[in-house]
């Protein structure tokens, strides 16, 4: 019961911080918190999401259709791609700080780096699972390659990709909390700031992280929906039905 | 858009998905491999003559009592653990060390449930972290910060030996070069330049009173950007010019011998006294006798800033063990022989 409490407690504080200014913790009557003060630390970490899954997919998506289409180099998309998953992300923006110095490149390319394996394994794998009946009727029909993978591969493997995107844009927001030792002031200055911030921003800044996080998840799944093609969820449907 | 004829598709095959999936186990194995230099102390036998009214005498009587020296987990604080123990060792007592606590307030624990006996603290650390002080009310003058600490501790029984000669405060550091292009020697020498400087620093300094709130409000200092960092990059960035200024502390090994680097004086007294003070449990202090204090005061006595850094550069730089720092900077005191 005395956890529960605490907890309730903790929440309630840091809905407060959300929503109502207050003073530092560590005085001098500095004002913190509040839904206007917050929101550039949210901006920047969008911005900063944003730029690095853009990177992400201009890197991975081209190389993972084409070896996807080719049907090689599956050492390369899926092996490569989970070894990615082990680079430790803050030793990564630490060596970048000392290779090329800090601010928004240096975590963009950090994060593009933790968005590349689920965006190449996801496109390479979706690409061979395209019914490849399909890929014969196509070649059939007379169509050239990048058309095959323009216009009947992509259209089916978008589902299996975006699921990916999806992985990919959730870890990078996360993990972007870290930007704030690297020159950028994302929403993670609150989660690692205690001692101005107070546990009350500590939580809040967990909170809209999270809550930003599932917005995120939540409109991609729309696009992911938007992106399917009708066939495909029709044979969905049938299936389940 | 998909032709109509491509409609209706067998689904997808996911099996075959998890397959490849499963089959593409690699494992990066990321050795952080430190090999540790095993130097050969004690074969020194330059020990200087002249400084032997310092030597410390052992007691016999110490020999009763058992001291566990405590310390938190960064090298200045390892460095100074091992002073006072060896220190205290000499003294004739039976030293125990226990060199690793995370943070002040599981140091200040550790006193108070008689885990440790006592450990080295910041005068603004202890004012600040352990007993909530808000830092624009921490005092910036050593002897008034160590007043308050020395009265906030005696109430939970701790007793506070007298500090440091040097202090590890904050700092505002920048390149000499940048310095002398702008004739910088004082923080209000930054008036008229700071508006077109960055400003780095960790990401709490944003919005504290001893930090960029007060060298904008105290100070009047406008700064063209803040940049936060982690402590780590503190000279990094100052190095690849990704800042003007940057929040340094005065006893960096970075500071050591350097003539790289230049720390503006704090002339309005701005930023909190850091120097340390080794605190002890009461009842501790008491029973160990009147060598406990006189030791850990005696030890300390020629730590001035400039050695602090060489010390911390011999550790944090050249690789060296904070042990065998003590031991030598003891011996070249001629504390011990």
């Amino acid at each position: 019961m005395i956890v529960l409490a605490s907890i309730i407690d903790s929440f309630t504080g840091a809905f407060d911080f959300i929503f109502h200014s207050r003073e530092a913790v560590t005085g001098g009557g500095v004002p913190v918190g509040g839904p206007a003060y917050i929101w550039p630390f949210a901006r920047t970490q969008l911005e900063v999401t944003a730029v690095a899954l853009g990177g992400a997919l201009a890197v991975g998506m081209p190389i993972g259709l084409i070896l996807g289409h080719i049907g090689k180099g599956e050492f390369l998309a899926v092996g490569f791609g989970n070894a990615g998953r082990a680079v430790p992300e803050i030793a990564v923006i630490f060596l970048l700080a000392s290779l090329i110095g800090i601010g928004l490149g240096n975590v963009a390319i950090a994060l593009g780096i933790l968005g590349l394996p689920p965006v190449l394994t996801n496109t390479y794998v979706a690409m061979r699972q395209v019914d490849p009946t399909a890929v014969q009727a196509a070649r059939g029909m007379g169509m050239r390659s990048w058309q095959v993978i323009l216009r009947v591969e992509l259209p089916l493997a978008a589902p299996t990709i975006m699921a990916g995107v999806r992985t990919a844009a959730i870890n990078i927001f996360a993990t972007a909390t870290v930007a704030s030792f690297v020159g950028l002031s994302t929403l993670g200055d609150f989660v690692t700031q205690p001692a101005v911030y107070g546990n009350d921003g500590v939580v809040a800044g967990a909170i809209v992280i999270a809550v930003l996080a599932g917005l995120i998840e939540a409109a991609l799944a729309g696009v992911q929906w938007l992106v399917t093609p009708r066939g495909l969820k029709l044979a969905r449907a049938s299936r389940s039905a | 858009m998909l032709e109509r004829g491509y409609g209706v598709m067998r689904g997808l095959r996911l099996r075959g998905a998890f397959a490849i999936l499963l089959a593409a186990v690699l494992a990066v194995g990321i050795a952080a491999c430190g090999s540790s230099s095993d130097t050969t102390g004690g074969t020194d036998t330059s020990a200087s003559s002249s400084d032997s009214d310092n030597l410390i005498q052992s007691n016999p009587d110490n020999g009763k009592t058992t001291l566990t020296i405590g310390s938190k987990n960064f090298t200045e604080e390892y460095i100074l653990g091992e002073i006072y123990a060896q220190g205290l060792e000499a003294a004739g007592y039976n030293v125990k060390t226990k060199l690793n606590l995370g943070s002040e307030q599981i140091a200040l624990k550790a006193i108070k449930d008689g885990q440790i006996s006592g450990y080295p603290e910041y005068t603004s650390t202890a004012l600040g972290s352990l007993y909530g002080v808000p830092a624009d009310q921490i005092p910036a003058n050593a002897e008034e910060a160590y007043a308050q600490a020395k009265a906030k501790l005696a109430k939970d029984d701790v007793t506070a030996f007298s500090p440091t000669p040097f202090a590890d405060s904050n700092a505002v550091g920048l390149l000499t070069s940048t310095a002398e292009k702008n004739n910088l020697t004082d923080i209000s020498d930054l008036k008229g330049v700071s508006q077109d400087m960055v400003l780095a620093g960790s990401p709490e300094c944003r919005e504290r009173i001893d930090c960029l709130v007060g060298l904008e409000k105290n100070y009047g200092l406008q700064f063209k950007k803040f940049t936060p960092v982690d402590i780590g990059l503190r000279y990094t960035v100052l190095d690849k010019g990704d800042a003007d200024l940057s929040i340094v502390f005065t006893s960096d090994a970075q500071l050591a011998n350097s003539e790289k680097y230049t720390v503006l004086k704090d002339d309005k007294e701005l930023i909190p006294s850091g120097n340390v003070i080794f605190i002890a449990s009461k009842k501790v202090a008491e029973d160990a006798g009147p060598d406990f204090r006189d030791t850990i005061e005696q030890v300390q006595g020629n730590l001035t800033l400039p050695v602090i850094r060489e010390l911390n550069s011999r550790v944090d730089i050249d690789k060296e063990k904070p042990a065998d720092v003590a031991h030598d900077y003891l011996q070249q005191s001629g504390y011990i022989k």
